[in-house]
């Protein structure tokens, strides 16, 4: 790095005198800054560089080492003597004939409706909620405090409660609807089975929801008051003004805000663990949990680790082409 | 471009470098210089995580007394502890002496982080003579040095409310078909009572009686080659004998299937609301717990079926306990063997068998842990006769997760009112099975 620095402070100073030789003498101010400002916001991502590497890079070479050998129970000790694998776990993990590769395709399945299901929702519901506190009327700063409740709940805490509100006999969801209102005669149970997947999408929803509705009233907050009335004047209603205006200056917010919870919520962890504990129930077996399962419940960290790979390729090439096609799209616009 | 690939290249090499240090798995322990401190994990054996340092808090400020080793105890409740254990194993940043459920004992054994305990250590506790021949037998694969040597002993039985069962008229059963029938004359839905009361969501209780009532029925989860046979006619009629309770006898409260290792289950025998309940000997101490005497429920020997089914056995327990390892790579071998050789003394299995409700592990103990004397034989008689020893091959962890859990699964579609059949059962183990195929 800092070669680069002095070749690119040489070059910048190419029509001034090379500075006097002797070290000693001390230079003028003039000279020493442009080799400082040229090494400066090298200085001030290297922290981030590090981190990065330490946090993220890191673990993540070393998943992808790990899922090429065979690093099973009798391994974990000492990883170092772990026979080489070869393409073997991607194997096991993508043969959709056995019944692995079958319950990897079933949990991936599973973690998609998921994600289409809360993102979706979370996305329409904060939407909603920051178009109509975008007027300010009496009470809307204890409206929009009592939206953000969830997201500012610590995860664990708000999850462990739904799970005792979802509980069979003494859950408050079953109170309400089959004490208090009579709507059912029978307590279902909400944390086994399919209904697991709903309240599981439920949970979800509630936590999420809260932190597109955050952005999108933020984005909102940066679009002038002018335009609404200019357009107000030229006939337009509200209808039109929320899609032509409102939608249409948020969407470099809406393309950040749906990324980042698609992200979060196809990886989703916290919420089927707190939830079910290790092991959920098949219709809520989403992507991360089952790959924990793979892992720590069977000891075959190499299998969980190559299933991890095909996650990361799998996201990044969403990713990829989620950003390609809304940057190609809000290039032409 | 290239400089990314670069990079890259510098990363990778970084990051090989740092997995040849992790592999070794360094050090170990929160250990102080000197060596005087001992970090202990114990396993949850009193009513609460708080009762069991209350027992054992006296027990080893007494062994810091006698050998000047300060001993850092924590307590660690079933749910987390083999993740825990896992996660120590691979990190190689353990306590230094900890609890085992003893039925891991040969699948910690294989992943080599366990000290084994070779001719000199074992004389340095005591001597392998000491210890009760069939407990001393769950350390670890035979004809290998053992991993672990056993701290607490316990057993399956079948708890009985007397009250309500004389105020029905029925004698404690003998057979698996005396129990049914009992169970059903005592399931009140109406009421909320049932006849029996399990613990659904626990993978352990469930692969548990699997094994039993596999038995029973003539299975064995792994052949002589130490290959899983868990779609034999033998296990799959085990597994349908037990969620049958849930399912077609219907005299299971369908919630059990959420209760988890924990007081719920023995809550509900102790109020009432369940007439039986299938635990091992420490339940003792949560119905007291909960306000039950000890003469107010007796004890009998889990029942098979009558006739015995073909190739089956009598069998109604397993050797269940807790056993004590110490991590290979302890800066403080002698303080840790030490404190073995402490914690398996006669004194003080005397002492510690009482409040954790134990059988005891080392010859000329007897059963404290109850002033019940028929409850204390009826424990002492299912060790003797009618225990076997789960599997002690390595992929025994593996099989308690995958069976379990496939079980647990079978009786949440029992609860939930569908139908479990043999098909059903079958389609469960074979995938159960297919995971540890996987994990070689």
């Amino acid at each position: 790095m800092p070669v680069t620095t002095t070749n690119s402070t040489s070059s910048a100073l190419g029509t001034v005198p090379p500075p006097p030789p002797p070290p000693l003498s001390p230079r003028p101010r003039g000279r020493r800054r442009p080799r400082w400002k040229g090494a400066t916001p090298y200085l001030l991502v290297l922290p981030a560089i590090l981190l990065e590497l330490l946090i993220h890079i890191i673990p993540m070479l070393v998943g992808i080492w790990m899922s090429f050998i065979q690093l099973t129970q009798f391994f974990i000790a000492n990883w170092s003597q772990a026979p080489a694998a070869g393409l073997d776990n991607y194997k096991i993990a993508v043969d959709f004939s056995s019944s692995i590769g079958q319950a990897l395709l079933h949990s991936f399945t599973v973690s998609i409706l998921y994600t289409l299901i809360v993102v979706g929702l979370a996305w329409l519901f904060g939407m909603s909620a920051a178009a109509v506190l975008q007027h300010s009327f009496r009470g809307r700063g204890s409206l929009r405090t009592l939206f953000l409740v969830p997201y500012a709940l610590p995860v664990y805490a708000g999850v462990i409660t739904w799970s005792f509100m979802l509980q069979r006999d003494n859950g408050l969801v079953n109170h309400v609807l089959v004490n208090n209102l009579h709507l059912l005669s029978n307590p279902p149970f909400w944390l086994i089975g399919n209904n697991a997947f709903v309240s599981m999408a439920i949970v979800a929803l509630w936590r999420s929801w809260p932190f597109a509705f955050l952005m999108i009233m933020a984005g909102m907050q940066s679009i002038p008051d002018e335009v609404y009335q200019a357009a107000a004047v030229d006939g337009a209603g509200v209808w039109q003004q929320l899609r032509h205006i409102t939608l249409g200056m948020l969407r470099p917010v809406n393309v950040v805000l749906v990324l980042m919870l698609f992200l979060w919520t196809f990886n989703d962890f916290n919420t089927p663990f707190v939830l079910f504990g290790p092991t959920p129930p098949l219709s809520a077996d989403l992507i991360s949990i089952h790959i924990y399962d793979n892992s720590f419940v069977n000891w075959n960290f190499g299998l969980g680790a190559a299933m991890s790979v095909l996650l990361l390729l799998f996201l990044l090439v969403v990713t990829g082409a989620y950003l390609l096609i809304t940057n190609r799209r809000s290039r032409r616009a | 471009m290239k400089a990314r690939l670069i990079s890259t290249v510098l990363t990778v090499l970084a990051v090989t470098a740092t997995a040849a240090c992790s592999g070794g798995g360094t050090s170990s322990s929160s250990s102080s210089a000197g060596g005087k401190t001992l970090t202990y994990w114990a396993s949850n054996q009193g009513t609460s995580l708080e009762n069991d340092k209350a027992v054992l808090g006296p027990e080893l400020a007494k062994f810091q007394k006698q050998t000047g080793v300060k001993v850092n105890l924590q307590v660690i409740g079933w749910p987390d502890l083999l993740n825990k254990i896992l996660g120590a194993t691979t990190s190689g940043q353990g306590p230094d002496v900890l609890n085992i459920g003893n039925t891991w004992a040969a699948s910690l054994q294989a992943t080599g982080a366990f000290m084994p305990f070779d001719a000199k250590a074992l004389t340095a506790i005591g001597g392998q003579d000491k210890f009760v021949p069939a407990s001393f037998a769950t350390g670890g694969v035979a004809g290998k040095p053992v991993t672990s040597v056993p701290l607490y002993g316990l057993v399956y039985g079948l708890y009985y409310n007397k009250k309500m069962f004389a105020d029905a008229g029925l004698q404690p059963p003998t057979t698996w078909q005396e129990l049914q029938a009992a169970a059903k004359k005592l399931t009140v839905p109406a009421k909320n009572q049932y006849g029996m009361v399990l613990e659904g969501a626990s993978y352990t209780e469930s692969v548990h009686f699997a094994f039993i009532f596999g038995r029973q029925n003539g299975g064995q989860p792994f052949d002589a080659a130490g290959k899983a046979t868990f779609t034999s006619d033998g296990m799959i009629a085990g597994v349908k004998q037990y969620v049958d309770l849930m399912g077609k006898d219907k005299v299971v409260n369908p919630s059990n299937v959420q209760y988890k290792n924990g007081p719920e289950a023995p809550g509900d025998f102790a109020k009432g609301k369940a007439a039986m309940l299938m635990s091992q000997n420490n339940a003792d101490n949560t119905l007291q717990a909960d306000g039950m005497k000890s003469g107010e429920y007796g004890v009998v020997p889990i029942p098979t079926p009558s006739p015995l089914p073909a190739g089956g056995k009598d069998v109604a327990s397993f050797v269940a306990g807790i056993n004590l390892s110490i991590f290979k790579n302890t800066k403080n071998q002698d303080a840790a063997l030490k404190l073995l050789k402490f914690l398996t003394s006669p004194e003080e299995q005397t002492i510690l068998d009482k409040p954790f409700t134990a059988l005891p592990v080392v010859k000329g103990g007897t059963v404290n842990f109850t002033d019940n004397k028929a409850e204390a034989d009826a424990f002492a008689k299912v060790l003797a006769t009618k225990a076997e020893p789960l599997p002690l091959v390595a992929a025994e962890s593996a099989f308690e997760t995958n069976v379990g859990n496939a079980v647990n699964g079978l009786l949440a579609q029992a609860a939930t009112g569908k139908d479990v059949t043999n098909a059903d059962i079958k389609a469960a183990m074979q995938s159960a099975q297919d995971k540890m195929a996987a994990a070689g």
